[in-house]
């Protein structure tokens, strides 16, 4: 790259940030000048304050485990059940008759609904949560697992069979790599549910968590930690896509399609 | 009819004396230790009542190259599924080396128009399919033998479909077959990569002297590699006929070649 192309460089990347920043500036100098009430929407600068204060007493720190935790346990149970589902659905028909329609008949209920009965069987305890969040995230799991096999070419494992290769060997070799575009894929759509059921499920029920830390401070009217805790949720949601990038990165390098463009094969 | 009934008297015919024949060659280029006899005994295969093969009888001898022309739908692919174990015939047997085929056999592999290789496996793991002992030094071996030593760690993805179907070769040599079939590997090649195939292919053939059937819709290619040429037309031998030009064959037909084309076209 030469001088001017760097420039060049630099000034688009001036040019995309100039807006939010003007924005940041114009409201930080109306929140200050009284023009808009702070109890409604405090400074930027109060809302970094407010992070600092809850950094430095531990307690965002402690929240954000508590709702990571949530969040991974609820992914980790509903994910494991969905992706066996799929898995055998996928491979074996029977199992595919007895369970497929029925996987489909509770896919149509928005698991934000049964809320009331969660609280009604769970109370407020952990396992609530959890519970909310595995129903979510288990039906695109299920469902582009199942997908995912189903479509592995046929050619590819009959090849595979004639080769010798044992049926786990088939499994582990041909129908999981040809399945996993689409696993991934279920999986970005299971983490978008996964803090979104989460979110509407702290902030309902819930003494601990970033959910509940925005809904204590809306009682004390402590508007910069509610922003405070919806720009968490939405780092949160953010790092889960960054990570599944990764691991789409790393697991599909295979894939004409993810490859980066202009790198060495 | 008349053709069919021709044919037949041909197919019998060979069993007896042209095996001997075919012994001598094959002994030429030693492939009597590698390749293995094909033969069908009247062996018919219908799917539900659609009858695809009709009392097929065939021997092919140890070695021989033997290349099928046929209208689509006809019934090749079907043929080289029964000599492979994919699927089973519905009355008579097949034979490979003496034994009878009743399901998968690990002598016999196959290379499909496609090339069906593994995209999320690197060139090399592809042809070390079986994970043998020492599979990456034999399945090295059996690229640079192809010609893409230079491309083991490759994706699938990036090679043109010439050397796609060079690793597919290259897998297949691996596990030294005694016989190979090709289900149309050329077909969705360009004209220039298929002749370099041809060359290449022959080749290898020579060297292995694996038993081969050839499947193809283009009856130069055909008659430009093949030890004999069968037609087969609504599930039977329409034709079956020995191309005796010498070897090593210029892609440039010569006249005889032209003549047997024209011959083989007329019974398509
Ligand atoms: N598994 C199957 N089930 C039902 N019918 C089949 C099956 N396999 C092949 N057939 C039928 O058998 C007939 C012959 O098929 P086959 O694939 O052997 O033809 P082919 O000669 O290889 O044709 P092409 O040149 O187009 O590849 C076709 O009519 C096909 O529909
Ligand atoms: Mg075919």
């Amino acid at each position: 790259m030469n001088g001017a192309a760097i420039l060049a460089r630099l000034r688009s990347i001036a040019l995309s940030w100039a807006l939010p920043v003007f924005i940041l500036l114009a409201w930080e100098v109306a929140a200050k000048t009284g023009l808009i009430t702070a109890r409604l929407l405090p400074a930027p600068s109060s809302i970094a304050a407010a992070f600092w204060r809850h950094l430095l007493d531990g307690s965002l720190l402690e929240h954000t485990l508590i709702s990571t935790s949530r969040a991974l346990k609820g992914l980790l149970i509903g994910g494991a059940i969905g992706f066996a589902f799929g898995v055998i659905n996928g491979i074996w028909r029977p199992a595919e008759t007895i369970f497929d329609s029925t996987l489909q008949m509770l896919r149509n209920v928005p698991h934000l609904a049964i809320i009331p009965l969660v609280i009604l069987w769970f109370g407020i305890a952990e396992s609530a949560k959890v519970f909310l969040v595995a129903i979510g995230v288990l039906f695109p799991i299920y469902l582009n697992t199942y997908h995912g096999i189903r479509t592995v070419d046929r050619g590819l494992i009959e090849m595979a069979r004639v080769y010798g290769l044992s049926p786990l060997d088939v499994f582990l070799r041909v129908i999981l790599p040809g399945a996993l575009p689409s696993i991934l894929v279920g999986l970005r759509y299971a983490l978008g549910i996964m803090w979104l059921t989460l979110i509407v499920a702290e902030t309902i029920s819930a003494s601990s968590g970033i959910g509940y830390m925005t809904m204590n401070a809306r009682e004390f009217l402590q508007t910069d930690v509610v922003l405070l805790g919806i720009i968490v949720y939405a780092l949160l949601g953010k790092l889960a896509d960054f990570v599944t990038r990764l691991l789409e990165r790393w697991a599909l390098s295979w894939h004409p399609s993810y490859r980066p463009a202009g790198a060495a094969a | 009819m008349s053709s069919t009934v021709l044919a037949f008297d041909r197919v019998t015919n060979l069993r007896g004396d042209r095996t001997a024949e075919a012994g001598v060659l094959a002994g030429e280029r030693s492939a009597a230790r590698v390749g293995e006899a094909i033969r069908f005994e009247g062996v018919r295969k219908s799917f539900g009542d659609r009858e695809v093969l009709r009392t097929l009888d065939l021997d092919i001898p140890a070695g021989q190259l033997v290349a099928i022309v046929g209208r689509s739908g006809g019934g090749k692919t079907t043929l080289l599924r029964l000599v492979s174990g994919l699927a089973l015939p519905s009355h008579g047997r097949v034979l490979v080396g003496g034994r009878e085929v009743n399901g998968l056999q690990p002598s016999v592999r196959l290379l499909f128009q496609d090339s069906r290789l593994l995209p999320w496996q690197r060139v090399i793991r592809n042809v070390g399919i079986q994970r043998r002992p020492n599979w990456r030094e034999t399945a090295e071996e059996a690229l640079a033998h192809v010609g893409l030593a230079d491309r083991a760690r490759d994706w699938p993805a990036v090679l043109s479909g010439g050397q796609k179907q060079r690793v597919a070769l290259a897998r297949a040599l691996v596990s030294h077959p005694r016989v190979l079939l090709l289900d149309e590997p050329f077909a969705a090649l360009d004209a220039l990569t298929r002749t370099e195939m041809h060359e290449l292919f022959s080749r290898i053939w020579q060297e292995h002297g694996f038993t081969t059937i050839l499947i193809t819709h283009d009856v130069a290619e055909a008659v430009a590699l093949a030890d004999r040429v069968l037609v087969l037309r609504d599930g039977q031998i329409a034709l079956d006929i020995p191309i005796d030009l010498p070897r090593p064959r210029q892609s440039v037909g010569s006249a005889e070649a032209a003549r047997l084309q024209a011959h083989i076209l007329g019974k398509v």
